[in-house]
Parts: structure tokens; C-alpha cells; sequence
């Protein structure tokens, strides 16, 4: 190879590496399967009672979560209720992205994402502000997003009031998330970022991951509320302060310290670790 | 192969620049966002219109929410707001009218014989419909201020065979509410003058329910009594044709719901009342849409959002009741903070702070009503 050769190549080199994030846009439609390399006792039999590890939450969301009973579930408003926009990325469900594109100019102007149990999610690119803050919220939000490179970036407002962990962690219909989409090939990532001033005192992130799957086909899912238990009207399960026997569940099954899986933004980072050498393990009450 | 050093450094510095670009694409947001780039509501003293669904608007920023049915019939208002910004609801639902009566010009036939409208007509705008009734759905000033104002702004239906001039019978408005509505707002508090006639309502009812007698815009018109909820006199409207549900004080989604003990309000009326609303409403698909809400103050709400706030007030409800089992002081009990899950959302509204709520749910469920325990010596 000539020295002009090497010379070409490292400048075509250096141009499509500084470049290119600047003038790509991604195709993000396709069916994808979930790939549950994180995470997974969360994505399919759902996270353990009373395990906050790593989750910036305050004290109030703690003592939300030491309050609920799965049992309200059960109640025929909860039924039929599907994961948030923030949340159902984690669900077991595959996923389908389809693209909404202008018919004169061929501008994607919007992303759709639905899963198995999900409601119709719209991402719009084409510039359309958020509703007034008085508007409805719902499961899916209001979502509008940009292209910073290759990258989409979302910014999800008006949100139904939805959870953090599906056994009881809260997080408020205040929350914005920011959401940015990456895809690699075959695969995509989800990074997503929760900012809820009711629930957390820091950001919470969570990645989140698919492959692209051609054979995939999403049935539709529709729900029937039924009468599950006869209970007396108006009542709605939960428990009484100090009154759940199963909050330290998690940390006696693992021999961790019952204030590691108390959570909070502190559990989040490497210093934890020190900490965590001078705290006793979980025990049974009694022994 | 030997490379020149300068090109390693380009090289590096293409690197940099890219990783860098990557760096600032994943940048995490701060903590401090919580400001969306929403369409931002007026400022305080402004109208801010809502369309929630065919000919119902809400109107907030007026005190209560007000919800309006605009249409060929006039305007049906749910609650009058606290009367200082009168002037600027009526500008309001003026260009509600106007705008309704564009969509609903009559079009000309169009051929050339046709002699019904000219190219003049094209410019003129019939003036506003008169606003017909006004429904309170609760005797605070909130809910009623604006009654008297509004009233005579309007003009309702009347007719048949009466003496003298019938205008006489047509003038203002109809306010309808709850009978209890009617008696707390006759009783003028000691030393303050009667409100005056044209602030109260006109028109009562004292079963569970009361119907419009006809269509209005197009549909039915229900109030449903909500018995000892934020007052012993509330009501919740339904539009029966759009499906939407006024809520009055049932709900707030920015606090606890005020209730007056003193007025005939509980916090079991307004757990009641809810778990009504939720047996009335029907979602459009999985706990979303379907029937519309407007709750007394904050946004606009469906099933899913009236039942968290649902659960909200019985789980808060269940532990101060079990406080007052336990014969705890309302004292105690407000330092057991039996709504800290809550508060953050909740419970930070000036004028009605949690300890205020809680103090309200302890009176309403029996709390204090046993001597206290002795202090037991150690």
C-alpha cells in the first residue's frame, strides 16, 4: 500500500468516525424480541418484595411500597392495567416499531411502539409541542424526540401515575422520562432515565435490550375485568404501617443487610460497597 | 507499514471528537429536569380553555374548574368559580360561541337562483348564545362566587301561558344544585350580610339525582348527589351524550380533597363518592380514556387516576381508623404521619397542608371523641 494510500484511508477513516453521527438517522422499525440479559428476575417473574438495591429512591416511596399488597391487583380497576411507558421496556413482551412517514416530503415524522399488553405508544419527530399540563395523562405519555447523531433521544411528559418495580415501588404522574434509543445492528438498546420529584431524589437509569427477530408476530391481548374476590365494597388491599411480614423476605433469602435493600441513592454507587462490610446480614425476627 | 506520526494525531483527534459526540448524546439528564416542554398554562389571572370532548370545554383558573357545554342551545356552566374573573370566563365562552358557530354556520344552497345569503352575510358572526344554567355542584365560594355575575349575564328557557311579560320570567339564568346547596348559602354567616337573591340557586333537588328535562347541546344532563362528601349539598354532573363527568370536590389532583365537617362533609362521603364515579365511568381500553373527568381543581382525569386517588384516601383513611381504634390523641396520630407516602404529592398545597387533612379525616372518623388515656407512669 502506498504512503498516499494509507493516507487516503486514514482520512476517509477519520471523516466517517467524526462525522457520521451528525448526518445518520436510524430506521428503528421491526419486530424485536426482549433479550433478558439484565435483569431478568425482574423481566419475567417480577422483582422480589422489598428489594430497593440500587434504586435512588426517598422515604416516601419506601413506605408507599411497604404498603401495598398484591392482592390490589385483584380489584377491577387494576386488572386490566398495562405497564407504563417507563416501565413496560422491562416486561417480557416482544416489541414492534413501526414508522408513520409524511406521504409528500418522506419524513419519518413519527415512531409507534406497542407490546403484547401495551397501548399504542406514538414518538413524534415532527416537532409538535406537549400538551398543556393540564391535560390527560396516560399509560404511554406524550412523547417527542430528536435526533442527536445516530441516537434518538425521547422525552416522554404526561404520564399516568405508574411503578418503579411492579411490587409497589412508586412513581408519580410527575415524571418526565428521557429516553434514548440506540441501535447497533441487530440489536437495540434502550437507555432510560427517570426524573420523578414525588418519588426519587436523583435520576434513575435502567438499559434495556432487543434483537431484531423476522419471524415475530405480536397477538393482540385484549382484557376482561372479572369478579376475582368477594370482598366488601370499597375496600382496597394494603397493609397497615409495620404490619408486612414480607420486607425483609428478599434480604434474608440473599444474607444481605436489611438498609442495603432499603435502597435509596446511596445503594446506587461503589462507595456502598464499604459500607455494606460493616453491615450484619438479614435474620429471621427472633433468632 | 510506517505511518507519520501527524497522522496518528489526526487520527486521535477524529477519535476524541467522536467520542466526545458520544459522550454528549448519552449525556443523564439532571435531577432538576422536571420541566417538560410543555405548552405552558396562562399566567395566574387568565383563562386557560381546555376541549375535553364534543361540546364540553373546561375553563380553569378561575377558582374551581368550570365546565362548559357550548352549543346551539347556549351555554350549560358546572360551577361559576370564585367570581373575580367573571369577566374573562364570559370573554371565554364568548369565543367558545363564536368559534362553535363558524364550525356550524348553515351553508347556503349554492346555486345561483339562491337569494338567503349574500357575500356580506359572509363577514357577520350571529352574536353569542346566553348562558342557560349554571349547576353547583358544591355551596363553597369557589363553586359559587361567580354565580351572581354569571347568572345575569344569562337568560334561560321559559315559556307558556303566563301574566304580564313573559321577558320578566327569562331573566338570568337558571342555578341549579343540591337542596343543602340552597340552605348553606341562605344562611348568611353571623354578622355578614344575605348574599344577594340573583347568587343563589334557583332551582333544587333533595332525591339522589335530578335530570335536565331535555337535552341540552345534544344530550342528557345528570347531577347525582354525593351525600356528606366535601358538604352535605355536592353534586356530580354527567354528560351523558360526551361522557364527561364533572367531579366537583371529590377530587383534586394536586392535594387532598377538602371536606367541611361543620357543612355535613366526611372523608367516607368522599371515598363514597368516588367509588361511584369509578361504577359510572367505563374506560375506552385498559383503565384509559373512555369517560372523561374534571375533578373540582387540577386536570383533567380518567378511571385510572380517579382510582389511585381512590386508594390514596381508603389507605389513608384505613390507618388514622385504626389509630382512633386505638384511642391515639390526634397529636399522636399527626406524628405518626399516617400520609408520609403521600405528602410529596400531595400534601404541600398552601392553605390545606396535610396536618390539616389529617386532622379533618381524624374528626370525621370519631377521633378524640373518647377522653383521652390516662398517662400511664413509669
Amino acid at each position: 500500500m502506498s504512503q498516499m494510500t494509507r493516507r487516503l484511508a486514514f482520512v476517509v477513516f477519520a471523516s466517517v468516525v467524526s462525522v457520521s453521527p451528525v448526518l445518520a438517522q436510524v430506521d428503528f422499525s421491526g419486530e424485536w424480541a426482549p433479550r433478558m440479559w439484565e435483569d431478568q428476575p425482574e423481566r419475567v417473574p417480577g422483582p422480589d418484595l422489598g428489594d430497593y438495591l440500587g434504586i435512588p429512591i426517598n422515604d416516601a416511596a419506601r413506605l408507599r411500597a411497604e404498603a401495598w399488597d398484591a392482592s390490589i391487583q385483584t380489584l377491577p380497576e387494576w386488572q386490566c392495567r398495562p405497564h407504563s411507558a417507563d416501565y413496560i421496556w422491562r416486561g417480557p413482551s416482544q416489541l414492534r416499531i413501526s414508522k408513520e412517514v409524511d406521504p409528500v416530503s418522506r419524513d419519518v415524522v413519527a415512531f409507534h411502539a406497542e407490546w403484547l399488553r401495551s397501548v399504542d405508544r406514538a414518538i413524534y419527530l415532527d416537532g409538535r409541542p406537549h400538551p398543556p399540563a393540564d391535560a390527560l395523562h396516560t399509560w404511554a405519555g406524550f412523547s417527542t424526540a430528536k435526533w442527536d447523531g445516530d441516537i434518538l433521544t425521547v422525552t416522554v411528559t404526561h404520564l399516568k401515575e405508574g411503578y418503579l418495580r411492579r411490587k409497589g415501588l412508586p412513581r408519580s404522574d410527575q415524571a418526565i422520562l428521557t429516553e434514548h434509543w440506540i441501535r447497533n445492528g441487530d440489536y437495540l438498546t434502550i437507555v432510560s432515565i427517570v426524573n420523578d420529584p414525588v418519588y426519587l431524589t436523583e435520576p434513575f437509569i435502567r438499559t434495556t435490550d432487543y434483537e431484531l427477530n423476522l419471524n415475530q408476530q405480536i397477538p393482540p391481548y385484549p382484557c376482561g375485568v372479572v369478579q376475582e374476590i368477594d370482598r366488601k365494597e370499597g375496600d382496597v388491599p394494603h397493609y397497615l404501617p409495620g404490619t408486612n411480614p414480607y420486607t425483609k423476605e428478599f434480604a434474608i433469602r440473599h444474607g444481605l443487610p436489611v438498609e442495603a435493600t432499603r435502597g435509596g441513592a446511596a445503594t446506587m454507587y461503589p462507595d456502598f460497597k464499604e459500607k455494606l462490610k460493616t453491615l450484619p446480614p438479614a435474620k429471621q425476627d427472633g433468632k | 507499514m510506517r505511518v507519520h506520526p501527524r497522522w496518528w494525531v489526526a487520527a486521535g483527534f477524529a477519535v476524541i471528537a467522536h467520542t466526545a459526540v458520544i459522550a454528549q448524546e448519552l449525556k443523564v439528564a439532571p435531577s432538576t429536569l422536571v420541566h417538560a416542554p410543555m405548552i405552558q398554562p396562562p399566567p395566574a389571572g387568565e383563562i386557560e380553555v381546555l376541549p375535553i370532548r364534543g361540546n364540553i370545554y373546561a375553563l380553569l383558573g378561575a377558582g374551581a374548574n368550570i365546565i362548559a357545554s357550548v352549543g346551539a342551545d347556549g351555554v350549560l356552566l358546572v360551577d361559576a368559580g370564585t367570581g373575580e374573573l367573571t369577566d374573562k370566563v364570559v370573554a371565554a365562552l364568548a369565543q367558545l360561541q363564536r368559534e362553535w358557530s363558524a364550525r356550524n354556520e348553515p351553508r347556503p344552497l349554492g346555486f345561483g337562483a339562491e337569494t338567503r345569503s349574500s357575500v356580506a352575510d359572509r363577514h357577520i358572526v350571529a352574536p353569542p348564545k346566553p348562558i342557560r344554567y349554571i349547576i353547583n355542584t358544591s355551596s363553597t365560594r369557589d363553586h359559587v362566587g361567580g354565580n351572581e355575575k354569571l347568572r345575569n349575564t344569562g337568560r334561560t328557557f321559559t315559556g307558556g301561558n303566563v301574566a304580564n311579560d313573559i321577558r320578566d320570567s327569562m331573566e338570568g339564568a337558571a342555578i341549579i344544585a343540591h337542596e343543602n346547596v340552597l340552605v348553606r348559602l341562605s344562611q348568611a354567616p353571623e354578622g355578614r350580610p344575605a348574599p344577594p337573591a340573583d347568587a343563589l340557586p334557583t332551582d333544587t333537588y333533595f332525591n339522589d339525582l335530578y335530570k335536565l328535562s331535555h337535552f341540552f347541546n345534544g344530550e342528557g344532563v345528570q347531577l347525582l348527589h354525593m351525600p356528606k362528601a366535601s358538604t352535605d349539598g355536592d353534586s356530580i354532573v354527567y354528560f351523558r351524550g360526551s361522557d364527561v363527568i364533572a367531579l366537583g370536590d371529590l377530587m383534586a389532583t394536586e392535594s387532598y380533597p377538602t371536606f367541611d365537617a361543620d357543612k355535613g362533609g366526611s372523608i367516607n362521603g368522599i371515598i363514597d363518592g368516588l367509588n361511584a364515579v369509578l361504577d359510572l365511568a367505563i374506560t375506552e381500553f385498559r383503565l384509559e380514556g373512555g369517560t372523561m373527568m374534571v375533578p373540582g381543581h387540577g386536570r383533567i382525569v380518567d378511571s385510572g387516576d380517579v382510582a389511585y386517588y381512590r386508594d390514596m384516601l381508603t389507605i389513608i383513611r384505613d390507618r388514622i381508623q385504626d389509630m382512633v381504634t386505638k384511642e391515639m390523641t390526634l397529636d399522636e396520630v399527626k406524628a405518626a404521619r399516617p400520609a408520609a407516602d403521600y405528602d410529596p404529592e400531595y400534601g404541600r398545597t398552601p392553605g390545606w397542608t396535610s396536618d390539616m387533612f389529617i386532622e379533618a379525616v381524624y374528626k370525621s372518623l370519631g377521633g378524640g371523641r373518647t377522653p383521652p388515656r390516662p398517662v400511664r407512669k413509669k
